[in-house]
């Protein structure tokens, strides 16, 4: 790709591709509390993400995780009446720093939703859309990035020959494939997945899951799911929320095999939540 | 098996099912009346029926067209007397075109195959019993000679020609000349105001000057062609009369055409009244300043009304806090849509016309205002005003329908943009206007169906009884927004309210209101069709 893109695409370029171990507070949060208007979501979050590394959120329905999630791109921001205390770092730096535009942080940080949300428009059209965004007009850059990123979202030869075909005639795993791979266009470093199975079969599932284990070669990637399953098989790190705080966080292996705490194994084992 | 108590009870919700369907019943049979209505009056207008020579017990005769039958006013109701209405034409003898005849007294009523409908372009229609059409040379064409009518119709088709020759020399031509005399003799008093040499504007105008002459005579010229040759007929009661072929603008033999005849004078008279000027204080002729004018400021409305509403919903929807102040514009907007529309004509003749306009005037007319007697440009009513007017009085509609449409994008749809690291700005653009345009379009349709058919403050901004110089000519700057036009809405008031001859405009009332009513369905069917080509887009989404 050349190196006239973009510096954020550009960045992630430079980084050398047989690094094997990243840093290990690739995104930290430190103390983090969260409010909607007076209701407390949050409290004393800490948690690190390391790089490249796949780190599954877990935890019954309103324990938090997704909202910390959301955090991470600061998608919460859309809501009214939120507060929060303490920090959340990417590679270093804050992301509330004042001097950090959020526009740029989710150009790093790219998002995947629980529902498919294609855009009305083609499937080219949806791909290349956070490019476009970044004013990126080159015809050969956008048709390259479409190529590449539907490749990874493991959908190019599904629809290759109808680019230019509405988004909204794919089946419903094809569309989550889709986001996945307008998610990944621009080259974020971080990929947050806020539940991509819940509305798929088995099948398109399985496809995802393959996909995720791929796509940690190049991105850090946080995931939330309700799939005790899912999260054992895609993630190399888990943590379990319960009311609105952090349980437990540690390797997979270590928190399905063997939990340091009682809640954690009661909700694995099926027990509560 | 028992008997279960909700077995014989009538099942409870169905009553109700037939009592909302009253109510669209209601709905759609005062719909369907209404266009029943205006349909059959509105093409009866054109229709050409059989014209009965009416003899009544007195002794008198009338020969006529059947207008209407009724009641005698005050006749009991168990043994009805009926009157019937005839229009029997010859307005300048007769001193009115109807008659009213009492039913009983008809003693005998015939067809006579030689009766004459002729439209004239003065004093109305005539039904006449022909005698002979004589031509310059003093030849006569006795009317039972099977060339009469042919000779007739030709000579009428050859006055047809004539008046449209002259008129494009009057209009047109001469027209354009005036315009530019116009303007050279304001740049002439304000060059000699100025002190400035004139000897240039001068030349031109004198340049001018020999072409009006010169238009002027070929016009004479041309007026000379008129055939002098007359027509011969006497009318119901045995006067006898002379038509010059010139005045006649159509003439038909009502009893002896057959159905085709008839469907061809139809169509004759539909052209007229769809491309002609009107004639005869509105009551005869076309419509085509009207329907020009009604069509250029609807459509200049819709252009003006749309970009102001999705700007404003926008703010309101995406930009704008929640809280007290909001919620107050909000109700202002809505209470905006119930304010009386004559009220917003007030509102714009004296702020758009008077200090817009007059403001403008100032600011670059100021010349014209100095050097043409204080004439107005902009400071009077026109075309642009009311469009502005009605854009403001739809603005409401527009709003409102374009913040239902944002607001009814799927949140994923906003939040995958913004995930992606677009902007806010860039999400409206890109995303959020795009999805939500079939929702716009559809208050833009109920804007242009409501400022189509709007009257009461257009008679305030602009519009006209008769102006028969369109909003869009030849001449430059071609779009004239400054010019007063005639719009269908009024002509309908001024047609049934304001005419002299109210028996004669009524007919015209009923075609005039069928035809706005078809023009407003053409604008909205127009706008349908862009809607659902939009929504075809978004089809099977799945959010």
């Amino acid at each position: 790709m050349p190196a006239t893109m973009n510096p954020t695409t550009s960045r992630i370029q430079v980084r050398p591709a047989t690094e094997k171990e990243g840093r290990q507070d690739y995104i930290s949060i430190r103390d983090f509390n969260f409010y909607y208007g007076a209701k407390k979501a949050l409290e004393s979050i800490k948690l690190d993400v390391p790089e490249r590394r796949v780190v599954a959120f877990i935890g019954p329905s309103g324990c938090g995780k997704s909202t910390l999630l959301r955090n991470l791109n600061r998608m919460n921001d859309l809501v009214d009446g939120i507060r929060h205390e303490g920090d959340i770092t990417i590679n270093g730096r804050s992301i509330y720093d004042p001097g950090l535009e959020v526009i740029s942080l989710r150009r790093r940080v790219g998002m995947v939703f629980q529902k498919s949300n294609p855009f009305p428009k083609s499937i080219y059209e949806n791909v290349v859309y956070a490019l476009r965004v970044m004013g990126v007009r080159d015809r050969a850059i956008l048709d390259e990035a479409c190529e590449t990123s539907l490749r990874k979202a493991a959908l190019w030869d599904e629809v290759k020959d109808r680019l230019q075909d509405s988004a909204l005639g794919l089946s419903g795993g094809q569309m989550q494939r889709l986001c996945i791979a307008r998610a990944i266009a621009n080259r974020p470093e971080i990929l947050l997945m806020d539940e991509p199975c819940s509305a798929l079969d088995p099948i398109a599932t399985g496809k995802i899951e393959e996909l995720i284990h791929e796509l940690k070669e190049q991105f850090t990637i946080v995931i939330v799911t309700h799939s005790m399953q899912q999260a054992a098989r895609v993630s190399d790190r888990t943590a379990f929320f319960y009311l609105g705080k952090l349980i437990e966080y540690d390797t997979t292996e270590k928190i399905f095999m063997n939990p340091s705490q009682a809640q954690t194994e009661a909700y694995i084992s099926g027990r509560f939540g | 098996m028992a008997h279960h108590p909700a077995d014989s009870a009538t099942p409870k919700g169905e009553p109700w099912v037939w009592f909302t369907s009253l109510g669209l019943i209601v709905g759609l049979v005062m719909v369907v009346g209404l266009l029943g209505l205006v349909l059959v009056n509105g093409f009866s207008v054109f229709w050409a029926p059989q014209v009965p020579t009416v003899k009544l017990a007195d002794g008198t005769t009338h020969i006529g067209q059947l207008a209407q039958r009724r009641i005698r006013p005050g006749s009991p109701a168990s043994d009805p007397r009926f009157e019937r209405q005839y229009q029997v034409g010859l307005k300048e003898l007769n001193g009115n075109s109807y008659v009213w005849v009492d039913e009983k007294k008809v003693a005998q009523e015939s067809f006579d195959p030689s009766v004459l409908g002729l439209e004239r372009m003065e004093n109305g229609p005539a039904f006449v019993v022909p005698v002979a059409l004589v031509d310059s040379k003093g030849a006569r064409l006795e009317a039972g000679a099977a060339n009469f009518f042919p000779a007739l119709q030709a000579e009428l088709v050859h006055a047809a020609e004539i008046r449209e020759q002259l008129a494009d020399i009057n209009r047109r031509q001469i027209g354009e000349v005036n315009a530019e005399m116009e303007s050279l003799r304001i740049a002439q008093r304000r060059a000699e105001d100025r002190r400035e040499p004139t000897q240039a504007i001068v030349d031109r105008l004198a340049k001018l000057d020999a072409r009006f002459a010169e238009l002027k005579a070929s016009a004479d010229q041309v007026a000379a062609g008129i055939s002098s040759a007359k027509l011969e007929a006497r009318d119901a009661s045995g006067r006898a009369l002379s038509l010059p072929a010139a005045s006649l603008v159509r003439a038909w033999e009502p009893n002896r055409m057959t159905f085709w005849d008839r469907v061809g004078l139809l169509c004759s008279r539909l052209r007229e009244f769809l491309f002609d000027e009107p004639r005869e204080a509105n009551t005869e002729g076309g419509l085509m300043p009207a329907i020009f004018g009604t069509l250029v400021m609807t459509v200049f409305m819709s252009l003006l009304v749309t970009p102001f509403g999705v700007i404003a919903a926008i703010y309101l929807r995406e930009y704008a806090k929640d809280g007290p102040i909001l919620r107050a514009v909000r109700i202002c907007v809505n209470n905006l849509a119930g304010v009386p529309s004559i009220v917003f004509g007030v509102f714009g003749l004296g702020f758009f016309v008077y200090v817009l306009g007059g403001s403008l005037d100032r600011i670059f007319f100021a010349d014209q205002l100095k050097y043409n007697n204080n004439t107005p440009v902009l400071g009077t009513g026109g075309l642009l005003w009311c469009s502005l007017t009605l854009a403001l009085m739809t603005l409401p509609v527009v709003i409102v329908a374009t913040e239902e449409a944002l607001s009814a994008v799927p949140r994923g749809m906003r939040e995958a943009s913004l995930a992606a690291g677009a902007s806010k700005w860039q999400t409206i653009r890109d995303i959020l206007l795009p999805a939500s345009a079939p929702g716009i379009l559809t208050g833009v349709i109920l804007a242009m169906a409501r400022g189509a058919g709007e009257v009461a403050p257009l008679m305030l901004v602009g519009v006209v009884k008769l102006a028969p110089t369109l909003p869009i000519d030849g001449l430059a700057p071609f779009l004239h927004l400054d010019r007063k036009f005639m719009h269908l809405g009024f002509h309908i008031f001024d047609l049934g309210f304001q005419s002299p001859d109210s028996d004669a405009a009524r007919p015209m009332v009923f075609a005039t209101t069928l035809l706005l009513i078809i023009l407003v369905v053409c604008l909205n069917l127009g706008a349908i069709t862009i809607r659902n080509r939009l929504r075809a887009r978004f089809k099977g989404a799945s959010f």
